[in-house]
């Protein structure tokens, strides 16, 4: 069977949306599994029974790698959303309200990209009091700058195209112009970068665990289990960094693919490609 | 001339203001936490034990009896001097701090920002020029496995292979275990450096080749290659004389964006291989609640990468001879 170009994205997309899915209800399901401890089976090897082999309390690192990896996606989609709806919102508005209001959201996109990312969601994560919180407002937060200044220069274009001069000249307001004649021709931007947004909200959720600000250390998060693998991993205990970063490569390389299809498949230039 | 000079000077009060902003929001971040820095630094159990007075010499010790606002003037009128006061964590002052940090971290940032610029720009062109060729998913295939790769995994793996199963490396540190400091020789630390550096630049290089590659597509496909093509000029010489000279601008934008990107990148590294640097320092302040510290290393940091904007900048005018041109017709 052959496929196009776009039949293709549109079957990578369904796979990996089905994927991710999987991962996450999977995750909340076996989420009581994972916390089983099992003294008489510590420290297996990965073998049939256990897959991903099990930790030195004889937990199951398969569930908690799921568990773990749910808890990502979950926190990455609720953040990235946020994140990108406020780049939405203050994209629209640096192009719309004029200079000033331009000139301080550029200003302020500056400083948050001067401030290294990992360092930015360590203190917010302090000025949360650490913790939960900490992980998800920090992530929600700190996303929106990139795409933020992609809308505003689609906006600063549309604003020269002729429907948007010829709606001004008939009168309507900017709130008007910007919601009913900007925003459909921003959706399917706004929709790819808020796709593409997960990956980045995933590796830095699983990244700012690790260093160990937020969830505490029984909590089956796929940070926590990476920087608990790293004790172990000097007595040989590969299977434990292992199999949990492969999955979580796995799952952010398919949210990244899932995006680009995404991107094709809203581009209508991609179907003569 | 004084065109030149007026727009690095616009450029430079524009990163002195972005550095006071970063200054003022990390300010009030800090002081946004609900962790009480008398808590945290002295402690639940000596703290029930003091007298009000106590109490109080320390409040206003750490400043906390002031109103926010105060407190930030404060530590604004030192900074200026110099002075970011002491780390808790260390009992030294914090620029003395940094310093040290600092000094052990450019090692590694310097390595990896140079190799993962040049490799990345290598791969970027080659990519841009064989498009859709092998050579080109190789180079996609490998940037987005690479991208997808949080970098601390990908040190546990160099470790897990370099340091535990072929042992030829060293597990962590900067320096040899046990040792005087005046026993070490560079060798030592080059040989600590090797893991972490090249960790930073595996994943430092998908960036760049990626944007380098697209800008070489659009190269390629203009119509003054089209034409040089048709002139018969080889692929070679295309390369050399027309396409590398303009993708030499976005290139160099590029370069100097990522180094936010390779500092963010050195904390998670630093943290796997105990590298006692600059990132390894600020996680440990910010799980120690080590204020001072915490502050002190988000400001050079920031003063670090906007420095870098603003060198890119600067170096426009000398890399393309049309904003030098532009710049002096008006």
């Amino acid at each position: 069977m052959k496929l196009n170009q776009r039949q293709k994205a549109r079957v990578l997309l369904v796979f990996s949306v089905l994927f991710l899915a999987g991962v996450a209800v999977a995750g909340v399901l076996c989420h009581d599994a994972a916390m089983v401890t099992d003294f008489s089976r510590k420290n297996l090897t990965p073998c049939l029974t256990y897959p991903f082999g099990t930790d030195w309390l004889g937990r199951d690192m398969l569930y908690r790698t799921l568990t773990g990896l749910s808890m990502s996606i979950l926190i990455g989609v609720c953040a990235a959303c946020v994140s990108a709806v406020m780049a939405l919102l203050l994209g629209i508005a640096a192009a719309v309200f004029g200079k000033k209001v331009d000139a301080v959201i550029s200003f302020v996109i500056d400083g948050i990209m001067g401030i290294p990312h990992i360092l930015l969601l360590i203190l917010i994560s302090y000025a949360c009091g650490k913790g939960l919180k900490g992980v998800i407002i920090g992530v929600a937060l700190t996303h929106w700058t990139s795409l933020a200044r992609l809308i505003r220069a689609e906006v600063m274009q549309l604003r020269q195209s002729e429907y948007i001069l010829i709606a001004e000249k008939l009168g309507q307001s900017k709130w008007k112009i910007a919601v009913k004649h900007m925003l459909p021709h921003l959706l399917p931007q706004f929709l790819v970068g808020l796709v593409l947004m997960f990956p980045h909200a995933i590796l830095h959720e699983s990244s700012i665990t690790f260093l160990g600000f937020g969830l505490s250390s029984e909590q089956p998060a796929i940070g926590v289990i990476l920087s608990e693998s790293m004790t172990y991993l000097i007595m040989g205990k590969w299977w434990l960094a292992l199999f949990p970063g492969i999955m979580l490569v796995l799952t952010v390389v398919l949210f990244d693919l899932g995006g680009n299809a995404l991107r094709s498949l809203l581009d209508p230039n991609s179907v003569h490609a | 001339m004084k065109h030149n000079l007026l727009f690095a000077g616009k450029n430079f009060i524009r990163m002195i203001l972005l550095l006071a902003a970063v200054s003022v929001a990390t300010f009030a971040l800090v002081s946004a936490s609900p962790i009480d820095p008398l808590q945290a630094n002295v402690g639940q159990a000596a703290l029930g034990s003091m007298s009000e007075a106590q109490k109080e010499k320390l409040r206003s010790y750490w400043g906390v009896d002031e109103p926010p606002v105060q407190r930030y003037l404060n530590w604004a009128k030192d900074a200026l001097r110099g002075d970011f006061g002491t780390s808790l964590l260390y009992r030294q002052p914090v620029t003395s701090v940094i310093a040290v940090k600092l000094s052990n971290s450019l090692f590694l940032l310097v390595i990896a920002w140079i190799i993962s610029g040049l490799l990345g720009f290598l791969l970027g062109v080659i990519a841009g020029v064989f498009r859709g060729r092998p050579a080109d998913r190789l180079v996609k295939g490998y940037c987005l496995v690479i991208a997808s790769t949080p970098a601390f995994w990908l040190a546990l793996l160099l470790l897990l292979i370099f340091s535990v199963w072929l042992k030829v490396l060293p597990i962590g540190l900067s320096v040899p275990i046990g040792m005087e400091a005046s026993g070490v020789t560079f060798l030592d630390r080059v040989r600590h450096a090797i893991l972490p550096a090249l960790t930073l630049s595996i994943t430092g290089i998908s960036n760049v080749a990626l944007h380098t590659r697209e800008k070489m597509i659009d190269i390629m496909e203009s119509d003054y290659v089209l034409f040089a093509q048709a002139r018969g000029e080889k692929a070679g010489s295309i390369v050399r004389r027309h396409a590398l000279r303009n993708v030499l601008l976005p290139a160099l934008t590029l370069q100097f964006a990522s180094i936010s990107e390779i500092i963010g990148g050195s904390v998670l590294v630093e943290q796997v291989f105990s590298y006692p640097g600059l990132g390894q320092a600020a996680v440990a302040a910010g799980t120690g609640s080590d204020v001072p510290l915490l502050m002190g290393i988000t400001l050079i940091t920031a003063a670090i990468v906007f420095l870098g904007n603003f060198i890119a900048n600067l170096l426009y005018g000398v890399v393309d001879p049309r904003i030098r041109k532009g710049g002096r017709r008006t």
